[in-house]
């Protein structure tokens, strides 16, 4: 593998290597990936130890809790944060371990679709209980 | 490979020795497809909330039977483990700590730091459970 053919051979001409690689868009995914771990930070502990403090709750108490304007900002905020984050982490599990062009892409959409949807239902539910009676 | 080139790939799980920096490397990707089922209760807490007392009353009933009580000890768990991970990838991305012996020990306060944390969530649970 040292000789000077071999290495010349795992070059590759950047005609092939343009699109195929990260190409440009590696430190997006990765810098997003980051910026949405830190806002998770507080984020989720907020939401464990509320969820704690909420241990057995009826519904009248949980209603209220989410109506009120910073909890439900901040329900709206893990939400919409968290599916970005899932999607990110997801997205590169996918990369991982799906090597065909074809079944990578449909699985990558699928997920993609599923969690936008699942994260509508979320804000929708979150938007209903804090602005409906 | 795509182009008919046989590359050098680096080596897989299959010849190295079990060390722990490994296992929690990889507790870390588990962990994270843990908070996946998470999310989907977060999502039908969330949905059984806006739905009304009935359908809220069967979720919450669901969450206190004990698979459901399994199932919030799991995802409290991946959520800690995860979240004390993710900031000791911080602190490598800032290029700190990156020495063996330093990710070995950081290693051991991160897994310290997961089940503290997950063990303090659900004292405040419980104890909030008495309490009613």
């Amino acid at each position: 593998m040292t000789s000077q053919s071999a290495q010349k051979s795992l070059r590759d001409p950047i005609g092939i290597a343009r699109g195929l690689g990260a190409a440009g868009h590696g430190f997006e995914h990765w810098w997003a990936q980051r910026l949405s771990s830190i806002a998770l930070v507080p984020l989720s502990l907020w939401f464990a130890f509320s969820m704690a403090t909420m241990a057995g709750a009826d519904y009248a108490t949980v209603k209220t809790w989410l109506a009120s304007p910073l909890n439900a900002a901040l329900a709206l905020l893990l939400t919409v944060i968290m599916y970005h984050h899932v999607i990110l982490g997801v997205e590169v599990i996918m990369e991982d371990y799906i090597h065909t062009k074809s079944a990578k892409l449909i699985s990558m959409i699928t997920m993609k679709f599923a969690f936008i949807v699942m994260a509508a239902v979320c804000v929708v539910s979150i938007l209903k209980v804090a602005l409906g009676g | 490979m795509a182009n008919g080139i046989r590359r050098p790939i680096s080596p897989f799980l299959s010849v190295y020795k079990l060390q722990e920096t490994m296992i929690m490397s990889g507790l870390h990707r588990i962990t994270g497809m843990g908070l996946i089922v998470g999310l989907l209760l977060f999502t039908w807490w969330l949905v059984a909330a806006a739905a009304g007392p009935a359908y809220f009353a069967v979720v919450q009933g669901f969450l206190g039977f004990w698979l459901g009580k399994l199932m919030l000890f799991g995802w409290t768990f991946c959520l800690f483990y995860h979240f004390s991970n993710g900031i000791r990838h911080m602190v490598w991305d800032c290029g700190r700590s990156l020495e063996k012996e330093s990710i070995v020990s950081s290693g051991w306060v991160m897994a310290g730091s997961a089940v503290a944390l997950t063990l303090l969530a659900w004292v405040v649970g419980l104890l909030v459970l008495a309490a009613k």
